[in-house]
């Protein structure tokens, strides 16, 4: 009746996992309890989980991204803490445990954490910036980000039903086949990702749907944000990329539950495919999340250096290089299987070819500084803390590019500190930078700068102790994912390296408490967002009210040129007046779905009956998700209007509070 | 373990490749770091002496120069991995003095097997080698991937079930030295450290002698045994009545090790077996 | 599928305007298709790597059957001809359905339905024989491979013959819709894009597997 589901699965025996899971289950049952009994149910079902809006799912894509990044976060102070303790001990976590706490670290960062935080700012951004209404696919996009909540959900139940992988954030067989991996947690790790990687798929042909087909009057190419290009070429990536990981899965999946022999050592199967067919994936992976990244720095440095940013061209040319190359690249990821010289030598200076677009987009963005009036917000510290951070993590990139350099390094805690390095350094403090950036467009109201920028510095210090002892571990020959070691050279760097990640879990909370006092001081003066454009901003989305209508746009904007707002806002300045009133008419705008939440609830019963082999609930689950997608194709109103009086209050406010700043400013 | 102390040839030139990488990039890295603090600090709104140029936003001149600095850069370092990689690939042999020693090495659930065909002995989790002769090593593994790392000595290379890879070293100086696997295989993963012994051409072959002493024979049924799980604190010897063993190995007509074992609840597996033997 | 409406985008849904950027967002129709066209290419790239698991896995039979010694070319050029055939057909109710005609339409997607339906019973027969001489994909890697790659082509036949039912049951309850006009190109779109790919099977693994 319930597969390999036993009350064995629950970790009785294993206090850690089972306090937190219960204290994360108390915490959640006690949220949804408070909104069910304030009586925000309706407004959360109306307003949010049924939202089509493409602001409302990006936000809610960050929200995943901040939550997850928390479980993470703990994943990664328990590691750090483990290697500075079992120095010639098992330390406190045994190694059926540590193992899964590895796994989960990887797989949640990426795709939990680094995923949905980069997805949200596209889809939140990308229709204000190119000066339209939402996104192409409104209602594929909601259930784009539902089928990403379940994998999210799945890796969690994985931590009181069962277990989680322990084969590490890849799953690389034959360690991940049923013979060495008996247990649920591959699946576990398996299934999340097959549904996610579906809802990634959906985010990915959307946004890159909406980049090339839906640009506002005058929008050409060249007129784009960089944002807008940095997500295109982010978005195909996922295009070609996500479904070679699926297609992968896939046929681990047929390994495991078939009996089929793609991977294993028996019958023929390759494992050396494996990773060839991962790694066309993984490499580029990397690019989609850290091209996004690039974009926001190429939003935020122009706009607080007040001027446009340099060598606009040579940045989309380094962008669209590097989207390329990425596809060509992924052999550098096992130099030590023992291909020949020249498969080597090849790979590895495709690798480094890739370093010149992004050497270049350091120097534009280095340029853009220059000749600038730099204002120190906290979306400025955070990009000059990348620019620094990250040319090092490229450095050290490089470095292992070089096969006879990487025959050491491989596999190293060098490596492990190369790609946080770049990681951290450059995708984490661009969300970072871009949620900071785009807080006030969202909600209305600014983060508060000091906690931001102690938030700032903690992160920035503490990356650093954290992850240059493990540079200086890598020397000494420490490889990764190791549960305890008997070395006492590498003692000291590991204690360092824990230090460190104290300084980095302040940094992190201190953006916690930067969230809750900017909430409760949301209408003070210094916070609150009157106009629409805090940042004295340059592109589009700030030509709208913060938060922005439903609609985004009163009337969809005609854009002459680069820097699309920056003209508009400095005729404006000149005459010292605001556009004329345009002829404000009917909007029509796609009604709210629960499609997305509904199915990705089915998915979640489907992808828990596949790991546990509950083989009538995966068909329940199956069914309904399909009648979900009937209904909602069986739905007759699928749009609503908005009256044009409606459309013209709503702008006739933002329109007020504009002119008011703009005399205000020439008051000044 | 510093791998940038090596005690042989390989590891020598990998090293000196990786610092000389370095040196490269440095000499681009440093000055762009100083240039991102000095530009971001002189042009800081608050500088009233710093010129603000508002639409400053293109340069043929400076563009050329951004592509270029990064682009010769790589020419450079694009020579060096080529001509690296082609020097320093694992399977050309090392020159040396003596006669080549072949060591046949397989990865087993977490331990290493080290089978000297020529020699007729066999040693777990401890490589004995006479200094300054060149060693060939052939590598396979029993089960799941590891990567056989010396970092004082060699590069890194896979061992996969099924296949060979092959490992051409040398040590120059005496000693004891350390190796580990660098490829996560399971919960004894830490544990797959060997010792691995440079000695001197003379005493190779009393070592030889003595191990081959042994009173342990590794022999097909004898390796079914070893290629259990668990995790080797000693360093059992054996002999090798089969000099044939690693190949039969390698082609798989003895089949691959056998994993962790099932217990009845498939969902938590082994809390006994794997963990516990680590310990 | 609910697309934002824009201002441009009102028009005749059939009037293939090329949504130049100086004109501003595209119609409905084009995005849709556009989207569906770039969700057709991530799934030729998924077939993609199972033809490259096939192509590297082909000689592994671990000392089983080869593909020549198992492929009945006959009853594989019956299913090659009823799926190119059901693209005819569908092509024929696109055809119904743009001059409105709902019997014809009706009538082209049932052929279609049958012609699919066909080629699946083909296909499964060639399966359970297979696996009944105990060449299943657990005998060898070569047979995981086949049976992955041209199973999955399968599974996207049946997958299209059940949103071909359920467009049939959409039309005949709604009408030709604009909507449902466009998840019918869409539908179309799939159903030849599935045509492409088994070209490419016929090609790559019966022709080449019974030639070696």
């Amino acid at each position: 009746m319930l597969g390999k589901l036993t009350w064995a699965a629950i970790p009785f025996d294993q206090p850690i996992p089972l306090t937190v899971g219960a204290g994360v289950l108390v915490v959640l049952l006690a949220v949804i309890a408070w909104v069910v009994i304030a009586g925000h149910l309706p407004y959360l079902w109306r307003e949010w989980i049924t939202s089509v809006d493409h602001k409302r799912i990006g936000v809610m894509y960050c929200l995943l991204a901040l939550v997850m990044l928390l479980r993470g976060g703990s994943d990664a102070i328990m590691m750090r803490a483990q290697q500075a303790i079992a120095f010639h001990s098992q330390g406190y976590l045994p190694p059926e445990h540590y193992n899964q706490i590895f796994s989960a670290h990887g797989t949640i960062m990426i795709f939990f954490v680094g995923m949905p935080f980069v997805i949200g700012l596209m889809n939140f951004v990308v229709p204000l910036q190119l000066g339209v209404r939402d996104v192409a696919f409104p209602t594929l996009n909601s259930v784009g980000f539902w089928l990403t909540a379940t994998g999210a959900l799945l890796v969690n139940i994985s931590l009181v039903v069962g277990e989680f992988a322990r084969t590490g954030w890849l799953p690389y067989p034959p360690l991940s086949e049923l013979t060495y991996s008996p247990g649920v947690g591959v699946d576990y790790y398996l299934w999340s990702l097959e549904i996610s990687g579906v809802g990634t798929l959906v985010a990915g042909i959307n946004l890159v749907t909406t980049v090339l087909k839906l640009r506002t009057k005058g929008m050409t190419y060249l007129r784009m944000p960089v944002f807008c290009w940095t997500t295109l070429a982010a978005n195909l990536l996922i295009i070609a990329a996500f479904p070679i990981l699926t297609a992968t899965l896939a046929m681990l999946i047929l390994d495991r539950y078939l009996g089929f022999h793609f991977f294993t050592n028996e019958a023929g199967g390759n494992v050396m495919m494996f990773m060839n067919l991962i790694w066309a994936w993984g490499h580029p992976e990397v690019y989609i999340l850290v091209l996004p990244a690039f974009g926001i720095y190429s939003e935020i440095v122009p706009a607080f250096s007040g001027k446009p940013l340099f060598g606009y061209r040579s940045m989309v040319m380094a962008t669209m290089a590097i989207c390329i190359i990425s596809f060509c690249v992924w052999l550098h990821h096992f130099f030590t299987m023992g291909a020949g010289p020249n498969v080597n030598a090849i790979f590895g200076i495709a690798s480094m070819i890739i370093a010149v677009p992004t050497g270049v987009k350091i120097y534009n963005w280095l340029f853009t500084m220059y000749g600038g009036r730099i204002r120190f917000a906290t979306p400025m510290m955070w990009s000059v803390g990348f620019m620094v951070t990250f040319i090092i993590g490229g450095l050290t990139g490089v470095l292992v590019a070089v096969p006879p350099a990487d025959f050491l390094l491989h596999n190293s805690m060098f490596l492990i500190a190369h790609f946080h390095n770049v990681i951290i350094g450059g995708v984490l403090f661009g969300a970072f930078a871009g949620y900071t950036y785009w807080f006030p467009k969202a909600f209305g109201f600014r983060l508060h700068e000091g906690w931001g920028k102690a938030g700032f510095w903690f992160t920035l210090t503490g990356f650093y102790l954290t992850f240059f002892p493990l540079y200086a571990a890598g020397f000494l020959g420490m490889t990764r994912r190791m549960q305890h070691y008997d070395v006492a050279e590498w003692r000291p760097w590991m204690i360092a390296a824990g230090v460190g990640m104290v300084l980095l879990s302040i940094g992190v909370l201190s953006q916690v408490v930067q969230l809750v006092v900017s909430i409760r001081d949301r209408n003070s003066v210094s916070l609150r967002d009157v106009t629409g454009d805090p940042w004295d901003g340059r592109s589009l989305e700030w030509s709208t009210a913060s938060p922005p209508p439903v609609f985004n746009f009163a009337v969809l904007p005609d854009v002459e040129g680069e820097d699309a707002y920056w003209k508009i806002k400095s005729r404006a300045r000149e005459q010292g007046l605001l556009r004329r009133e345009p002829e404000y008419r009917d909007i029509e705008m796609p009604r709210n779905s629960p499609t997305g939440f509904v199915c990705a609830f089915f998915a979640t019963i489907m992808g828990f009956a596949l790991i546990w082999h509950i083989w009538w609930m995966v068909a329940l689950g199956g069914v309904g998700a399909f009648a979900t997608f009937v209904a909602f194709a069986w739905r007759d109103h699928d749009e609503y209007v908005i009256p044009a009086a409606e459309v013209a209050r709503i702008d006739r406010a933002n329109r007020e509070a504009r002119l008011a700043a703009l005399r205000a400013r020439s008051a000044a | 373990m510093n791998i940038l102390d090596p005690q042989g040839p390989v590891a020598a030139a990998d090293s000196a490749i990786l610092i000389d990488s370095i040196a490269i990039m440095l000499a681009i890295v440093v000055p762009t770091i100083i240039a991102i603090f000095a530009f971001a600090f002189w042009f800081r709104a608050s500088n009233t002496r710093a010129r603000y140029l508002p639409d400053f936003a293109h340069s043929g001149r400076i563009e050329l120069v951004v592509w270029s600095i990064p682009a010769l850069t790589i020419i450079l370092l694009g020579g060096v991995a080529w001509i690296g990689s082609h020097q320093l690939d694992p399977r050309e042999p090392v020159p040396g003095t003596g006669s080549p020693v072949r060591v046949q090495v397989v990865s087993l659930d977490w331990k290493w097997l080290f089978i000297y065909p020529d020699q007729r002995v066999a040693t777990v989790n401890s490589l004995t080698v006479p200094v300054g002769a060149p060693l060939q090593l052939d590598l396979t593994s029993s089960s799941v991937m590891n990567v056989f790392f010396v970092p004082q000595l060699a590069s890194m290379i896979y061992t996969m079930n099924g296949m060979v890879t092959h490992l051409n070293m040398r040590a120059d100086q005496e000693g004891n030295y350390q190796g580990l696997s660098a490829h996560f295989s399971g919960d004894g993963f830490p544990d797959m450290m060997f010792d691995v012994h440079v000695i001197s051409p003379l005493d190779f072959p009393k070592w030889v002698e003595a191990t081959a002493k042994s009173g342990k024979e590794l022999t097909a049924d004898s390796y079914k045994q070893l290629s259990q799980q668990s995790v080797e604190t000693g360093r059992p010897t054996y002999r090798l009545p089969d000099p044939r063993l690693f190949d039969d190995i390698a082609t798989q007509r003895i089949p691959p090790g056998p994993g962790p074992k099932l217990v009845e609840n498939p969902a938590k597996p082994r809390p006994e077996s794997g963990a516990a033997s680590v310990r | 599928m609910t697309d934002a409406t824009f201002v441009h985008g009102h028009g005749d849904p059939y009037h293939l305007h090329g949504g130049r950027p100086q004109e501003g967002p595209a119609s409905k129709r084009i995005v849709t298709g556009y989207g569906f066209w770039i969700f057709l290419l991530s799934d030729i790239v998924m077939f993609s790597c199972f033809f490259a698991a096939y192509a590297v896995l082909q000689g592994q039979t671990a000392g089983g059957p080869k593909g020549s010694e198992l492929f009945d070319l006959k009853s594989v050029a019956a299913e090659t001809a009823f799926l190119l055939l059901s693209s005819f057909t569908c092509g024929l109710a696109m055809i119904a359905a743009d001059v409105r005609s709902l019997r014809w339409y009706q009538i082209g997607m049932a052929v279609t339905c049958l012609f699919g339906l066909g080629f699946l019973a083909l296909e499964g027969r060639e399966f359970a024989d297979l696996v009944g001489r105990g060449a299943g994909p657990t005998r060898s890697a070569f047979l995981s491979a086949f049976f992955t790659l041209v199973g999955c082509h399968g599974m996207h036949v049946s997958a299209g013959i059940l949103w071909l039912l359920t467009m049939m049951a959409q039309v005949f309850a709604k009408g030709f819709r604009a909507d449902i006009m466009r998840r019918l190109l869409c539908f179309a779109l799939f159903w030849h894009a599935l045509d492409i790919i088994w070209v490419a099977i016929f090609s790559v693994v019966y022709l080449f597997g019974s030639a070696a």
